[in-house]
Protein backbone atom coordinates (compact mmCIF):
# COMPACT_ATOMS: atom_id res chain seq x y z
CA UNK A 1 0.00 0.00 0.00
CA UNK A 2 1.65 3.15 -1.19
CA UNK A 3 0.80 6.81 -0.74
CA UNK A 4 0.19 8.99 2.26
CA UNK A 5 -2.69 7.87 4.48
CA UNK A 6 -5.75 10.15 4.55
CA UNK A 7 -6.01 9.74 8.30
CA UNK A 8 -3.29 8.72 10.68
CA UNK A 9 -3.31 8.11 14.43
CA UNK A 10 -0.09 7.74 16.36
CA UNK A 11 -0.24 6.40 19.89
CA UNK A 12 -3.49 8.26 20.57
CA UNK A 13 -5.18 8.01 23.95
CA UNK A 14 -8.41 9.55 25.15
CA UNK A 15 -10.59 9.59 28.23
CA UNK A 16 -13.61 11.66 29.17
CA UNK A 17 -13.26 14.07 32.04
CA UNK A 18 -13.83 12.30 35.30
CA UNK A 19 -13.41 8.88 33.71
CA UNK A 20 -10.24 6.93 33.18
CA UNK A 21 -8.61 6.34 29.82
CA UNK A 22 -11.31 5.03 27.48
CA UNK A 23 -9.15 4.42 24.45
CA UNK A 24 -5.35 4.04 24.49
CA UNK A 25 -2.39 3.27 22.30
CA UNK A 26 -4.38 3.73 19.13
CA UNK A 27 -2.57 3.42 15.80
CA UNK A 28 -4.41 3.89 12.52
CA UNK A 29 -3.68 4.61 8.89
CA UNK A 30 -6.57 5.00 6.47
CA UNK A 31 -5.32 4.72 2.91
CA UNK A 32 -7.17 6.72 0.24
CA UNK A 33 -9.91 4.65 -1.36
CA UNK A 34 -10.06 2.10 1.45
CA UNK A 35 -13.19 0.79 3.19
CA UNK A 36 -13.05 0.11 6.91
CA UNK A 37 -15.57 -1.15 9.39
CA UNK A 38 -15.19 -0.02 12.97
CA UNK A 39 -16.81 -2.44 15.34
CA UNK A 40 -17.04 -3.17 19.03
CA UNK A 41 -19.71 -3.58 21.66
CA UNK A 42 -22.00 -0.78 22.64
CA UNK A 43 -20.14 1.68 24.83
CA UNK A 44 -16.73 0.55 23.64
CA UNK A 45 -15.95 3.95 22.15
CA UNK A 46 -16.80 3.86 18.44
CA UNK A 47 -18.52 7.22 18.46
CA UNK A 48 -15.74 8.65 20.59
CA UNK A 49 -13.21 7.38 18.08
CA UNK A 50 -14.99 9.13 15.19
CA UNK A 51 -15.30 12.35 17.17
CA UNK A 52 -11.54 12.34 17.62
CA UNK A 53 -11.18 12.25 13.84
CA UNK A 54 -13.56 15.18 13.28
CA UNK A 55 -11.91 17.34 15.91
CA UNK A 56 -14.99 17.32 18.15
CA UNK A 57 -12.81 15.76 20.82
CA UNK A 58 -9.13 16.34 21.48
CA UNK A 59 -6.89 13.39 22.33
CA UNK A 60 -5.20 13.39 25.73
CA UNK A 61 -1.97 12.19 24.17
CA UNK A 62 -0.73 11.22 20.74
CA UNK A 63 -1.11 12.71 17.33
CA UNK A 64 -3.88 12.63 14.75
CA UNK A 65 -3.25 13.79 11.20
CA UNK A 66 -5.90 14.23 8.54
CA UNK A 67 -5.10 15.07 4.94
CA UNK A 68 -1.51 15.51 6.03
CA UNK A 69 -2.28 18.11 8.71
CA UNK A 70 -1.83 17.67 12.44
CA UNK A 71 -5.25 18.29 14.00
CA UNK A 72 -3.69 19.82 17.08
CA UNK A 73 -2.16 22.53 14.92
CA UNK A 74 -5.34 23.44 13.07
CA UNK A 75 -7.18 26.46 14.37
CA UNK A 76 -10.96 26.65 14.43
CA UNK A 77 -11.09 27.64 10.77
CA UNK A 78 -8.73 24.79 9.96
CA UNK A 79 -11.03 22.33 11.73
CA UNK A 80 -13.99 23.77 9.82
CA UNK A 81 -12.14 23.31 6.52
CA UNK A 82 -11.29 19.75 7.55
CA UNK A 83 -14.95 18.99 8.21
CA UNK A 84 -15.87 20.22 4.76
CA UNK A 85 -13.50 17.57 3.38
CA UNK A 86 -15.04 14.75 5.40
CA UNK A 87 -18.70 13.81 5.24
CA UNK A 88 -20.00 12.64 8.60
CA UNK A 89 -23.20 10.73 9.29
CA UNK A 90 -23.68 11.05 13.03
CA UNK A 91 -25.32 8.34 15.08
CA UNK A 92 -28.06 10.81 15.97
CA UNK A 93 -28.03 13.23 13.07
CA UNK A 94 -29.12 16.79 13.81
CA UNK A 95 -30.63 19.24 11.37
CA UNK A 96 -31.81 22.81 11.33
CA UNK A 97 -35.41 22.18 12.29
CA UNK A 98 -36.70 25.42 10.81
CA UNK A 99 -35.51 24.64 7.29
CA UNK A 100 -37.11 22.15 4.88
CA UNK A 101 -35.13 18.99 4.22
CA UNK A 102 -33.86 20.03 0.82
CA UNK A 103 -32.28 23.16 2.31
CA UNK A 104 -30.78 21.09 5.10
CA UNK A 105 -29.17 18.75 2.61
CA UNK A 106 -27.82 21.72 0.63
CA UNK A 107 -26.61 23.43 3.81
CA UNK A 108 -22.94 22.41 3.44
CA UNK A 109 -22.96 24.21 0.08
CA UNK A 110 -24.35 27.36 1.70
CA UNK A 111 -21.76 27.15 4.44
CA UNK A 112 -18.97 26.61 1.92
CA UNK A 113 -20.38 29.47 -0.21
CA UNK A 114 -20.82 27.21 -3.20
CA UNK A 115 -23.68 27.45 -5.68
CA UNK A 116 -26.43 24.85 -5.55
CA UNK A 117 -26.62 22.59 -8.59
CA UNK A 118 -30.34 21.89 -8.57
CA UNK A 119 -30.39 18.79 -10.85
CA UNK A 120 -27.51 17.30 -8.83
CA UNK A 121 -29.36 18.06 -5.60
CA UNK A 122 -32.51 16.37 -6.95
CA UNK A 123 -30.42 13.41 -8.04
CA UNK A 124 -28.94 13.16 -4.56
CA UNK A 125 -32.37 13.26 -2.92
CA UNK A 126 -33.52 10.50 -5.25
CA UNK A 127 -30.35 8.49 -4.51
CA UNK A 128 -31.28 8.33 -0.82
CA UNK A 129 -34.98 7.91 -1.65
CA UNK A 130 -36.20 11.19 -0.17
CA UNK A 131 -37.54 12.92 -3.27
CA UNK A 132 -41.00 13.17 -1.77
CA UNK A 133 -39.69 14.82 1.38
CA UNK A 134 -37.94 17.85 -0.09
CA UNK A 135 -40.28 20.26 1.67
CA UNK A 136 -40.64 18.28 4.90
CA UNK A 137 -39.27 19.84 8.07
CA UNK A 138 -36.73 17.55 9.81
CA UNK A 139 -38.78 16.98 12.99
CA UNK A 140 -41.41 15.31 10.83
CA UNK A 141 -38.99 12.68 9.48
CA UNK A 142 -38.66 9.09 10.69
CA UNK A 143 -35.38 7.87 12.20
CA UNK A 144 -34.41 6.06 9.02
CA UNK A 145 -35.27 9.05 6.88
CA UNK A 146 -33.10 11.23 9.07
CA UNK A 147 -30.18 8.86 8.60
CA UNK A 148 -30.57 8.82 4.83
CA UNK A 149 -30.89 12.58 4.81
CA UNK A 150 -27.72 12.79 6.90
CA UNK A 151 -25.92 10.64 4.33
CA UNK A 152 -27.07 12.89 1.50
CA UNK A 153 -25.89 15.95 3.45
CA UNK A 154 -22.60 14.23 4.20
CA UNK A 155 -21.72 13.65 0.56
CA UNK A 156 -23.03 16.84 -1.07
CA UNK A 157 -19.61 18.50 -0.98
CA UNK A 158 -18.02 15.38 -2.57
CA UNK A 159 -15.77 14.74 0.41
CA UNK A 160 -12.74 12.48 0.09
CA UNK A 161 -13.65 10.70 3.30
CA UNK A 162 -17.02 9.54 4.61
CA UNK A 163 -17.43 8.66 8.29
CA UNK A 164 -20.69 6.93 9.22
CA UNK A 165 -21.66 6.16 12.79
CA UNK A 166 -24.26 3.35 13.00
CA UNK A 167 -26.08 4.71 9.97
CA UNK A 168 -28.38 1.71 9.96
CA UNK A 169 -29.32 1.94 13.60
CA UNK A 170 -32.92 2.89 12.82
CA UNK A 171 -33.39 0.97 9.59
CA UNK A 172 -35.04 -2.33 8.77
CA UNK A 173 -32.96 -5.00 7.09
CA UNK A 174 -33.89 -4.01 3.57
CA UNK A 175 -33.24 -0.32 4.12
CA UNK A 176 -29.98 -1.16 5.92
CA UNK A 177 -28.76 -3.06 2.92
CA UNK A 178 -29.79 -0.20 0.65
CA UNK A 179 -27.84 2.28 2.70
CA UNK A 180 -24.84 -0.01 2.80
CA UNK A 181 -25.10 -0.29 -0.94
CA UNK A 182 -24.91 3.49 -1.13
CA UNK A 183 -21.73 3.47 0.95
CA UNK A 184 -20.21 0.76 -1.24
CA UNK A 185 -21.09 2.85 -4.31
CA UNK A 186 -19.34 5.83 -2.75
CA UNK A 187 -16.29 3.68 -2.08
CA UNK A 188 -16.25 2.42 -5.65
CA UNK A 189 -16.29 6.01 -6.86
CA UNK A 190 -13.01 6.45 -4.99
CA UNK A 191 -14.10 7.73 -1.60
CA UNK A 192 -12.56 6.48 1.60
CA UNK A 193 -15.19 5.08 3.94
CA UNK A 194 -15.09 4.37 7.65
CA UNK A 195 -18.27 2.80 8.96
CA UNK A 196 -18.90 2.22 12.65
CA UNK A 197 -21.36 -0.52 13.50
CA UNK A 198 -21.83 -3.15 16.14
CA UNK A 199 -23.87 -5.26 13.74
CA UNK A 200 -21.60 -8.16 12.71
CA UNK A 201 -24.27 -9.60 10.41
CA UNK A 202 -24.17 -6.43 8.40
CA UNK A 203 -20.41 -6.69 8.05
CA UNK A 204 -20.68 -10.33 6.96
CA UNK A 205 -23.34 -9.47 4.42
CA UNK A 206 -21.25 -6.66 2.97
CA UNK A 207 -17.91 -8.46 2.84
CA UNK A 208 -18.43 -10.08 -0.56
CA UNK A 209 -19.21 -6.72 -2.12
CA UNK A 210 -16.24 -4.71 -0.98
CA UNK A 211 -12.62 -5.24 -0.04
CA UNK A 212 -13.08 -4.03 3.49
CA UNK A 213 -10.95 -4.28 6.59
CA UNK A 214 -12.38 -4.52 10.06
CA UNK A 215 -11.11 -2.48 12.99
CA UNK A 216 -12.25 -3.75 16.34
CA UNK A 217 -12.32 -1.86 19.60
CA UNK A 218 -11.71 -4.19 22.48
CA UNK A 219 -10.31 -3.48 25.90
CA UNK A 220 -9.72 0.15 25.07
CA UNK A 221 -7.55 -0.73 22.05
CA UNK A 222 -8.24 -0.62 18.34
CA UNK A 223 -7.05 -3.71 16.51
CA UNK A 224 -7.22 -4.89 12.97
CA UNK A 225 -9.44 -7.95 13.11
CA UNK A 226 -8.48 -11.03 11.20
CA UNK A 227 -10.59 -12.86 8.67
CA UNK A 228 -12.35 -14.73 11.45
CA UNK A 229 -15.52 -12.67 11.35
CA UNK B 1 -0.78 11.99 32.91
CA UNK B 2 -2.72 13.87 30.31
CA UNK B 3 -1.77 17.15 28.82
CA UNK B 4 -5.15 18.44 27.86
CA UNK B 5 -8.36 18.54 29.80
CA UNK B 6 -10.05 15.34 28.92
CA UNK B 7 -13.32 15.19 27.17
CA UNK B 8 -13.30 18.92 26.72
CA UNK B 9 -14.19 20.61 23.49
CA UNK B 10 -11.17 21.57 21.48
CA UNK B 11 -9.95 24.74 23.14
CA UNK B 12 -9.94 27.87 21.01
CA UNK B 13 -6.46 28.76 19.89
CA UNK B 14 -6.00 32.45 20.33
CA UNK B 15 -3.76 32.93 17.32
CA UNK B 16 -6.35 31.55 14.96
CA UNK B 17 -9.37 33.40 16.26
CA UNK B 18 -10.56 36.21 14.08
CA UNK B 19 -9.80 39.64 15.44
CA UNK B 20 -12.89 40.82 17.23
CA UNK B 21 -12.05 44.41 17.86
CA UNK B 22 -11.62 45.55 14.29
CA UNK B 23 -14.65 47.09 12.61
CA UNK B 24 -14.69 45.93 9.04
CA UNK B 25 -16.61 48.59 7.09
CA UNK B 26 -17.21 46.26 4.17
CA UNK B 27 -18.78 43.62 6.38
CA UNK B 28 -20.76 46.31 8.18
CA UNK B 29 -22.08 47.65 4.89
CA UNK B 30 -23.07 44.20 3.63
CA UNK B 31 -24.79 43.65 6.97
CA UNK B 32 -26.81 46.80 6.40
CA UNK B 33 -27.84 46.46 2.80
CA UNK B 34 -27.92 42.75 1.96
CA UNK B 35 -31.56 41.76 1.83
CA UNK B 36 -32.88 39.52 4.56
CA UNK B 37 -33.77 36.01 3.47
CA UNK B 38 -30.57 34.98 1.67
CA UNK B 39 -29.50 31.38 2.27
CA UNK B 40 -26.84 32.55 4.69
CA UNK B 41 -29.40 34.42 6.78
CA UNK B 42 -31.95 31.63 6.77
CA UNK B 43 -29.46 29.47 8.66
CA UNK B 44 -30.64 31.17 11.84
CA UNK B 45 -34.37 31.05 12.62
CA UNK B 46 -36.21 34.32 13.14
CA UNK B 47 -36.98 35.29 16.69
CA UNK B 48 -39.67 37.90 17.09
CA UNK B 49 -38.93 38.89 20.68
CA UNK B 50 -35.24 39.73 20.37
CA UNK B 51 -35.88 41.42 17.04
CA UNK B 52 -38.39 43.76 18.65
CA UNK B 53 -36.12 44.34 21.63
CA UNK B 54 -33.21 45.44 19.47
CA UNK B 55 -35.44 47.58 17.27
CA UNK B 56 -37.08 49.36 20.20
CA UNK B 57 -33.91 49.76 22.25
CA UNK B 58 -31.90 51.25 19.45
CA UNK B 59 -34.85 53.46 18.50
CA UNK B 60 -35.21 54.82 22.03
CA UNK B 61 -31.46 55.27 22.43
CA UNK B 62 -31.23 57.13 19.13
CA UNK B 63 -34.09 59.41 20.18
CA UNK B 64 -32.24 60.26 23.40
CA UNK B 65 -28.99 60.65 21.52
CA UNK B 66 -30.54 63.33 19.30
CA UNK B 67 -31.36 65.42 22.36
CA UNK B 68 -27.99 64.85 23.95
CA UNK B 69 -26.41 65.90 20.69
CA UNK B 70 -28.60 69.02 20.49
CA UNK B 71 -27.70 69.93 24.07
CA UNK B 72 -24.03 69.45 23.34
CA UNK B 73 -24.20 71.65 20.26
CA UNK B 74 -26.31 74.38 21.87
CA UNK B 75 -24.15 74.69 24.96
CA UNK B 76 -21.08 74.61 22.79
CA UNK B 77 -22.38 77.54 20.76
CA UNK B 78 -23.37 79.40 23.93
CA UNK B 79 -20.00 78.88 25.56
CA UNK B 80 -18.22 80.08 22.45
CA UNK B 81 -20.41 83.15 22.11
CA UNK B 82 -20.06 84.17 25.73
CA UNK B 83 -16.36 83.50 25.83
CA UNK B 84 -15.90 85.59 22.72
CA UNK B 85 -17.93 88.56 23.98
CA UNK B 86 -16.19 88.28 27.27
CA UNK B 87 -12.80 88.59 25.76
CA UNK B 88 -13.63 91.62 23.64
CA UNK B 89 -15.45 94.28 25.68
CA UNK B 90 -15.75 96.07 29.05
CA UNK B 91 -17.79 99.08 30.17
CA UNK B 92 -17.17 101.93 32.54
CA UNK B 93 -20.20 103.35 34.31
CA UNK B 94 -20.20 106.98 35.52
CA UNK B 95 -22.89 107.81 38.04
CA UNK B 96 -23.00 111.56 38.51
CA UNK B 97 -25.22 114.59 37.85
CA UNK B 98 -25.58 115.44 34.18
CA UNK B 99 -23.21 118.43 34.06
CA UNK B 100 -20.39 116.71 35.95
CA UNK B 101 -20.84 113.44 34.09
CA UNK B 102 -19.90 114.90 30.71
CA UNK B 103 -16.61 116.25 32.02
CA UNK B 104 -15.92 113.04 33.86
CA UNK B 105 -16.60 110.98 30.74
CA UNK B 106 -14.04 113.05 28.83
CA UNK B 107 -11.55 112.50 31.62
CA UNK B 108 -12.17 108.74 31.53
CA UNK B 109 -11.60 108.73 27.76
CA UNK B 110 -8.29 110.52 28.33
CA UNK B 111 -7.21 107.91 30.83
CA UNK B 112 -8.23 105.09 28.54
CA UNK B 113 -6.27 106.60 25.67
CA UNK B 114 -3.15 106.16 27.80
CA UNK B 115 -4.04 102.64 28.93
CA UNK B 116 -2.36 99.79 27.09
CA UNK B 117 -4.71 96.97 26.04
CA UNK B 118 -7.59 99.26 25.09
CA UNK B 119 -8.11 99.41 21.34
CA UNK B 120 -10.98 101.83 21.35
CA UNK B 121 -13.17 103.66 23.85
CA UNK B 122 -16.34 105.64 23.22
CA UNK B 123 -19.16 107.16 25.16
CA UNK B 124 -22.51 105.52 24.57
CA UNK B 125 -24.79 108.28 23.25
CA UNK B 126 -28.04 109.33 24.91
CA UNK B 127 -30.04 107.93 21.97
CA UNK B 128 -28.36 104.55 22.26
CA UNK B 129 -29.06 104.50 25.96
CA UNK B 130 -32.70 105.21 25.30
CA UNK B 131 -32.82 102.36 22.85
CA UNK B 132 -31.20 100.00 25.31
CA UNK B 133 -33.72 100.93 27.96
CA UNK B 134 -36.75 100.86 25.72
CA UNK B 135 -37.59 97.18 26.25
CA UNK B 136 -37.55 97.70 30.01
CA UNK B 137 -39.48 100.93 30.47
CA UNK B 138 -41.52 101.31 27.30
CA UNK B 139 -41.50 104.27 24.84
CA UNK B 140 -43.31 106.74 27.07
CA UNK B 141 -40.73 106.85 29.80
CA UNK B 142 -38.99 110.22 29.98
CA UNK B 143 -35.49 108.85 30.00
CA UNK B 144 -33.97 112.30 30.43
CA UNK B 145 -35.60 112.59 33.81
CA UNK B 146 -33.98 109.42 35.08
CA UNK B 147 -30.62 109.42 36.76
CA UNK B 148 -29.13 107.31 34.03
CA UNK B 149 -25.41 106.63 34.33
CA UNK B 150 -23.12 107.58 31.51
CA UNK B 151 -21.55 104.53 29.82
CA UNK B 152 -18.13 104.26 28.20
CA UNK B 153 -17.62 101.18 26.11
CA UNK B 154 -14.15 99.72 25.70
CA UNK B 155 -13.01 97.49 22.90
CA UNK B 156 -10.06 95.48 24.05
CA UNK B 157 -6.82 94.73 22.41
CA UNK B 158 -4.88 91.53 22.93
CA UNK B 159 -5.15 90.44 26.54
CA UNK B 160 -6.95 93.64 27.53
CA UNK B 161 -5.86 96.21 30.15
CA UNK B 162 -4.54 95.45 33.61
CA UNK B 163 -7.87 95.58 35.38
CA UNK B 164 -6.50 96.25 38.88
CA UNK B 165 -4.33 99.13 37.69
CA UNK B 166 -7.14 100.69 35.71
CA UNK B 167 -9.53 100.43 38.66
CA UNK B 168 -7.00 102.06 40.98
CA UNK B 169 -6.44 104.89 38.58
CA UNK B 170 -10.14 105.52 38.05
CA UNK B 171 -10.72 105.48 41.76
CA UNK B 172 -8.06 108.12 42.22
CA UNK B 173 -8.98 110.41 39.34
CA UNK B 174 -12.70 109.86 38.61
CA UNK B 175 -14.29 108.42 41.75
CA UNK B 176 -17.76 108.31 40.14
CA UNK B 177 -16.53 105.87 37.47
CA UNK B 178 -16.85 102.16 38.03
CA UNK B 179 -15.19 99.59 35.79
CA UNK B 180 -17.64 96.89 34.81
CA UNK B 181 -15.52 93.90 34.02
CA UNK B 182 -17.92 91.47 32.29
CA UNK B 183 -15.77 88.58 33.37
CA UNK B 184 -17.35 88.72 36.79
CA UNK B 185 -20.77 87.61 35.66
CA UNK B 186 -19.98 85.90 32.43
CA UNK B 187 -17.28 83.61 33.62
CA UNK B 188 -19.55 81.33 35.66
CA UNK B 189 -21.90 81.19 32.68
CA UNK B 190 -19.13 80.10 30.38
CA UNK B 191 -18.06 77.53 32.94
CA UNK B 192 -21.62 76.26 33.21
CA UNK B 193 -22.04 76.07 29.46
CA UNK B 194 -18.74 74.27 29.06
CA UNK B 195 -19.66 71.84 31.77
CA UNK B 196 -23.07 71.26 30.21
CA UNK B 197 -21.33 70.49 26.96
CA UNK B 198 -19.15 67.86 28.63
CA UNK B 199 -22.27 66.44 30.28
CA UNK B 200 -23.82 66.23 26.82
CA UNK B 201 -20.87 64.27 25.51
CA UNK B 202 -20.96 62.06 28.57
CA UNK B 203 -24.65 61.36 28.00
CA UNK B 204 -23.90 60.40 24.41
CA UNK B 205 -21.20 58.04 25.67
CA UNK B 206 -23.55 56.52 28.24
CA UNK B 207 -26.25 56.08 25.62
CA UNK B 208 -23.74 54.29 23.38
CA UNK B 209 -22.60 52.03 26.21
CA UNK B 210 -26.18 51.23 27.21
CA UNK B 211 -27.14 50.47 23.63
CA UNK B 212 -24.11 48.21 23.25
CA UNK B 213 -25.05 46.41 26.49
CA UNK B 214 -28.67 45.89 25.49
CA UNK B 215 -27.76 44.67 22.02
CA UNK B 216 -25.12 42.36 23.52
CA UNK B 217 -27.70 40.87 25.85
CA UNK B 218 -30.19 40.40 23.04
CA UNK B 219 -27.50 38.81 20.88
CA UNK B 220 -26.47 36.51 23.72
CA UNK B 221 -30.08 35.46 24.25
CA UNK B 222 -30.44 34.74 20.57
CA UNK B 223 -27.15 32.80 20.47
CA UNK B 224 -28.15 30.75 23.50
CA UNK B 225 -31.57 29.98 22.02
CA UNK B 226 -29.87 28.84 18.83
CA UNK B 227 -27.20 26.62 20.39
CA UNK B 228 -28.44 23.61 18.45
CA UNK B 229 -28.33 25.47 15.15
CA UNK B 230 -24.79 26.63 15.84
CA UNK B 231 -23.63 23.11 16.69
CA UNK B 232 -25.09 21.69 13.48
CA UNK B 233 -23.46 24.43 11.43
CA UNK B 234 -20.12 23.85 13.13
CA UNK B 235 -20.33 20.10 12.47
CA UNK B 236 -20.88 20.52 8.76
CA UNK B 237 -17.83 22.75 8.52
CA UNK B 238 -19.07 26.32 8.88
CA UNK B 239 -16.36 28.79 9.83
CA UNK B 240 -16.92 30.86 12.96
CA UNK B 241 -17.22 34.05 10.94
CA UNK B 242 -19.81 32.48 8.65
CA UNK B 243 -21.99 31.57 11.63
CA UNK B 244 -21.35 34.82 13.46
CA UNK B 245 -22.10 36.69 10.24
CA UNK B 246 -25.65 35.37 10.12
CA UNK B 247 -26.31 36.83 13.59
CA UNK B 248 -24.28 39.98 13.04
CA UNK B 249 -26.06 40.90 9.81
CA UNK B 250 -29.42 40.52 11.46
CA UNK B 251 -28.62 42.56 14.56
CA UNK B 252 -26.75 45.24 12.65
CA UNK B 253 -29.66 45.78 10.32
CA UNK B 254 -32.21 45.90 13.12
CA UNK B 255 -30.17 48.31 15.21
CA UNK B 256 -29.62 50.59 12.24
CA UNK B 257 -33.31 50.56 11.33
CA UNK B 258 -34.43 51.21 14.90
CA UNK B 259 -31.88 53.99 15.32
CA UNK B 260 -32.90 55.60 12.05
CA UNK B 261 -36.51 55.69 13.21
CA UNK B 262 -35.56 57.05 16.63
CA UNK B 263 -33.21 59.67 15.20
CA UNK B 264 -35.79 60.90 12.69
CA UNK B 265 -38.41 61.20 15.42
CA UNK B 266 -35.95 63.10 17.61
CA UNK B 267 -35.08 65.44 14.77
CA UNK B 268 -38.76 66.07 14.09
CA UNK B 269 -39.35 66.86 17.75
CA UNK B 270 -36.49 69.35 17.76
CA UNK B 271 -37.55 70.94 14.51
CA UNK B 272 -41.00 71.40 16.03
CA UNK B 273 -39.66 73.39 19.00
CA UNK B 274 -40.95 77.01 18.91
CA UNK B 275 -38.54 79.44 17.34
CA UNK B 276 -37.98 82.70 19.27
CA UNK B 277 -34.86 84.11 17.80
CA UNK B 278 -34.89 87.58 19.34
CA UNK B 279 -35.16 86.24 22.84
CA UNK B 280 -32.16 84.08 21.99
CA UNK B 281 -32.32 82.28 25.26
CA UNK B 282 -30.81 78.94 26.02
CA UNK B 283 -33.97 76.93 25.51
CA UNK B 284 -34.77 78.13 22.04
CA UNK B 285 -31.12 77.75 21.15
CA UNK B 286 -31.59 74.01 21.62
CA UNK B 287 -31.53 72.88 18.04
CA UNK B 288 -29.45 72.28 14.99
CA UNK B 289 -28.53 74.89 12.45
CA UNK B 290 -27.55 74.39 8.83
CA UNK B 291 -25.12 71.56 8.28
CA UNK B 292 -25.30 70.46 11.90
CA UNK B 293 -28.62 68.81 11.01
CA UNK B 294 -26.47 66.13 9.38
CA UNK B 295 -24.99 65.11 12.72
CA UNK B 296 -28.04 63.28 14.11
CA UNK B 297 -28.15 61.35 10.84
CA UNK B 298 -24.86 59.77 11.87
CA UNK B 299 -26.58 58.17 14.87
CA UNK B 300 -27.98 55.19 12.88
CA UNK B 301 -24.55 54.60 11.34
CA UNK B 302 -23.04 54.68 14.79
CA UNK B 303 -25.73 52.34 16.11
CA UNK B 304 -24.99 49.92 13.29
CA UNK B 305 -21.31 49.99 14.22
CA UNK B 306 -22.11 49.34 17.87
CA UNK B 307 -24.45 46.45 17.02
CA UNK B 308 -21.89 45.01 14.62
CA UNK B 309 -19.12 44.97 17.22
CA UNK B 310 -21.32 43.88 20.14
CA UNK B 311 -22.93 41.02 18.24
CA UNK B 312 -19.70 39.82 16.71
CA UNK B 313 -18.03 39.79 20.09
CA UNK B 314 -20.92 37.88 21.67
CA UNK B 315 -21.08 35.41 18.78
CA UNK B 316 -17.40 34.64 18.72
CA UNK B 317 -17.32 34.17 22.47
CA UNK B 318 -20.21 31.76 22.27
CA UNK B 319 -18.71 29.89 19.34
CA UNK B 320 -15.48 29.25 21.19
CA UNK B 321 -17.42 27.00 23.54
CA UNK B 322 -18.54 24.79 20.69
CA UNK B 323 -15.88 22.37 19.32
N1 LIG C 1 -19.77 13.17 26.75
C1 LIG C 1 -19.42 12.11 27.48
N2 LIG C 1 -18.98 12.29 28.74
C2 LIG C 1 -18.61 11.24 29.48
N3 LIG C 1 -18.65 9.95 29.07
C3 LIG C 1 -19.08 9.71 27.81
C4 LIG C 1 -19.49 10.78 26.97
N4 LIG C 1 -19.85 10.26 25.79
C5 LIG C 1 -19.68 8.92 25.90
N5 LIG C 1 -19.22 8.60 27.10
C6 LIG C 1 -18.89 7.24 27.55
O1 LIG C 1 -17.82 6.73 26.78
C7 LIG C 1 -18.04 5.40 26.45
C8 LIG C 1 -17.97 5.21 24.95
O2 LIG C 1 -19.05 5.88 24.36
P1 LIG C 1 -19.31 5.87 22.81
O3 LIG C 1 -20.47 6.69 22.53
O4 LIG C 1 -18.04 6.21 22.12
O5 LIG C 1 -19.64 4.32 22.58
P2 LIG C 1 -20.09 3.59 21.26
O6 LIG C 1 -19.10 2.51 21.00
O7 LIG C 1 -20.32 4.54 20.18
O8 LIG C 1 -21.45 2.94 21.72
P3 LIG C 1 -22.78 2.63 20.85
O9 LIG C 1 -22.52 1.44 20.05
O10 LIG C 1 -23.81 2.36 21.90
O11 LIG C 1 -23.07 3.85 20.04
C9 LIG C 1 -19.38 5.01 27.05
O12 LIG C 1 -19.12 4.30 28.23
C10 LIG C 1 -20.05 6.32 27.34
O13 LIG C 1 -20.83 6.21 28.49
MG1 LIG D 1 -21.95 5.23 19.19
Amino acid sequence: MAGQPLIEMQDVAFGYRGGGTLLGGMELALQPGSFHFLTGPSGSGKTTFLKLLTGELTPSTGRITAFGRDLAELGRDGIAALRRRMGVVHQDPQFLDHLPLVENIALPLTVARQPVDVPALKGLMAWVGLTGHAKTLPPALSGGERQRAALARAVILSPDLVLADEPTGNLDEEMSMRLMQLLVELNRSGKTVLLATHDLNLIRALKPMVAARVLRIAGGRVQLAGADL
Amino acid sequence: MTRLAQGQPRPGRGANLPKIGALNPKALWSGLVSGEGGAGDRMVPRTGATAMLVLLTSGAMAFLAVFALALTFATGRLADRWAEGLARTMTIRITAPQDVADAEARRVLDILAQTPGVAEARTVSQEEMQELLLPWFGPDMPVDALPIPRLVELTLDGGGPDVDNLELRLEGEVPDAVLDDHTRWREPLVTAATRLRSLGWMSLGLIAVTAAGMISLAAQASLAANGGVIRVLRLIGARDLTIAGAFVRRFTRRAALGALGGALLGMLAIAALPDMDQAGTFLTGLGFTGASWLWPLLIPVFAAGIAFLATRRAAIRRLREIP
